[in-house]
């Protein structure tokens, strides 16, 4: 299970840094949002997957699934999830202001 | 266990929200930040002189008590800086009052800074390394916010690349406490320090802190710097002096936090790696700082220079050294905080920020030559100003382990620190005035007041180098002694 998540997460990466080289705005925006789910599935992975196992039993439990890994990936889902939607309104300002969401078309002004 | 440790973040995030609902009352949210900063300074004083006599102190979140719970951990190191945040910020808002404008300042400027100041504060004093994320992101959420404030065309292009550049850090960073926790089993920094020293720093954990060099290089602006000069060039002064006094700080405190805690046992590793980059960073920003001829751009360099300095003594870590960096790195703040005003109210004077385009501003403007010229000599470190004494140390401590590469490199870059900001003031203040008479900006108290506020704290930090030295002293012992910090923490009774 693990190895099966592990290269998931490798899979999610290359695509995101597929994504991330481009040129194109969004592109770039969306390779960071898959960058973050990938780094979530390793945050999981590391803690041990087991199947069949809540993540607590009380005291006795013969296993029980780590809860911490949860409540830290609980947490980045949601910075993701603000980062995200700000890197995309500034990304929206951004094309208003400046008309154009290529990357290299955005280097260097005439005041400068 | 003490409530108050909290409250140098709690309250600004609880201001900060009420502000968001006064935001048709400017003069309200004005002096209630202030207030907060002012506040938070003795606090934080408060808190400083209760460690001296009563060691580390800590709080554990809803009693829970470590490895388990979540805490924060104030130890000198941390409430000095904490300290230094709030004088700075406090200054910088003063200046902000005059220059911000009043779109900016409807849009929410600021809740912005609470937050920012917040998820500073919280930076430097929690004790585990999943909030050190997470104060992390509530730091960068401000930061973006206040970058991109005012949406002007140079302003958005330069957030764009520094909510990149940070964002794809900020995973970077999780991907290490990833690793980090699957490594050890645990996220709270204390007794992470001691698995390592348990079970000793395996390869895959030099690849680890590895991993985290180059993640708070990244935010520190070490080495990994390219993005820095643009985006702390782009918004209005007051915005851009918080940023190089804060932001870059956050990044040095965490380096010196991981590298002093928990992998400080393959120094020939890792400490080697902070060299190189603190030797690199000093030629780069040296480089930069000569090159260009826009005020803010030769500022930014100077930032650039500063992290290159401050790390330089990480890497040596000899006691003398690493004194040296702390001392530094508070007078850094100010001095950076004095300089970025400075260059900012050179440019709302004369309308351009192209040195070729100014002449003679002394015989404007008298106050504020005097004051850039204080505020050269302090950055480049001569005597009876503040960054005499950190300059000092960290040259003690290079000459101590032998790394004399990096010595002369520390010292070659004051000399383009001087250089480049003489070509300033020879540029900017020297010769024949163009402005005449009637065309003369005044220059309202609301602008220098802040910058004497500065001065005199940098003259203060100087002269009064004594006053600070018992903080100091014991931050040295808590970071070169882990055990201390290790035995504050988990020791539950």
């Amino acid at each position: 299970m693990e190895t099966l998540i592990i290269v998931l997460a490798g899979v999610l990466v290359t695509v995101a840094t597929y994504l991330i080289l481009s040129r194109n705005l969004i592109r770039v925006i969306l390779g960071t949002a898959i960058l973050s789910h990938a780094a979530h599935l390793l945050l999981m992975t590391m803690g041990g997957l087991k199947i069949g196992s809540a993540p607590l039993l009380g005291e006795e439990a013969a296993t029980y699934t780590d809860a911490l890994p949860q409540a830290l990936i609980l947490t980045a889902i949601v910075i993701s999830f603000a980062v995200t939607a700000i890197f995309l309104v500034i990304a929206y300002r951004a094309y208003q202001e400046v008309g154009t969401d290529n990357l290299s078309d955005m280097r260097g002004f005439e005041d400068e | 266990m003490n409530n108050i440790l909290v409250l140098p973040m709690i309250i600004p995030v609880i201001i900060g929200i009420i502000l968001m609902f006064l935001r048709p009352f400017i003069r309200t949210q004005r002096w209630m930040s202030f207030a907060v900063m002012v506040v938070n300074t003795g606090i934080s004083l408060y808190i400083l002189n209760t460690i001296q006599s009563e060691g580390v102190m800590r709080l554990d979140f809803g009693g829970w008590l470590p490895p388990y719970g979540i805490l924060f951990v104030g130890d000198s190191f941390s409430v000095l800086l904490v300290l230094t945040t709030s004088i700075v910020t406090a200054i910088c808002l003063l200046y902000a009052f005059n220059s911000i404008d009043r779109a900016r300042e409807n849009m929410f400027f600021y809740p912005f800074v609470n937050l920012l100041v917040a998820g500073v504060n919280g930076s430097f004093l929690t004790g585990d390394l999943f909030n050190l994320f997470v104060c992390f992101e509530i730091m960068l959420l401000a930061s973006y916010a206040l970058i991109s404030i005012g949406g002007t065309k140079v302003q958005l292009r330069e957030s764009l690349k520094y909510v990149a550049i940070n964002v794809l850090s900020s995973w970077f960073f999780l991907i290490a406490i990833g690793y980090l926790y699957g490594m050890l089993g645990t996220l709270n920094l204390a007794h992470m320090s001691a698995r390592i020293a348990e079970s000793g720093q395996t390869p895959t954990l030099t690849v680890i802190s590895v991993l985290f060099l180059v993640v708070f290089s990244l935010k520190a602006g070490l080495l990994l710097y390219f993005w820095l000069p643009g985006s702390y060039s782009a918004p209005p002064t007051a915005i851009a002096a918080l940023f190089g006094a804060l932001l870059t700080k956050v990044g040095i405190y965490a380096l010196f936090r991981m590298f002093t805690l928990l992998f400080y046992h393959e120094p020939s590793i890792t400490h080697t790696l902070i060299g190189i980059m603190a030797g690199l960073t000093l030629i780069g920003g040296s480089i930069g700082a000569i090159a260009y001829n826009d005020i803010r751009k030769i500022i930014s360099y100077n930032v650039v220079i500063a992290v290159g300095f401050i790390l330089v003594g990480l890497a040596v870590a000899t006691p003398a050294a690493i004194e040296g960096s702390i001392y530094y790195l508070i007078h850094d703040m100010i001095a950076k905080g004095l300089l970025f005003l400075l260059g900012g109210t050179m440019i709302a004077l004369t309308g351009t920020s192209k040195i070729g385009n100014m002449s003679g501003l002394i015989r404007n403007y008298p106050l504020l030559g005097w004051m850039f010229f204080i505020a050269l000599l302090s950055l480049a470190g001569i005597p009876p100003l503040s960054g005499f004494i950190g300059k000092l140390l960290v040259g003690q401590g290079t000459v101590e382990a032998g790394s004399y590469i990096l010595l002369t490199l520390a010292f070659l870059s004051s000399i383009f620190v001087i250089y480049s900001l003489l070509r300033i003031f020879i540029n900017a203040f020297w010769g024949e005035t163009i402005i005449s008479k009637e065309d003369e900006v005044p220059l309202t108290k609301g602008l220098i007041i802040p910058c004497v506020l500065f001065t005199v704290a940098t003259i203060g930090l100087g002269l009064g180098a004594e006053s600070i030295a018992l903080y100091v002293n014991d931050a040295v012992e808590t970071l070169l002694n882990p055990e201390i910090y290790i035995d504050a923490v988990m020791n539950n009774e």
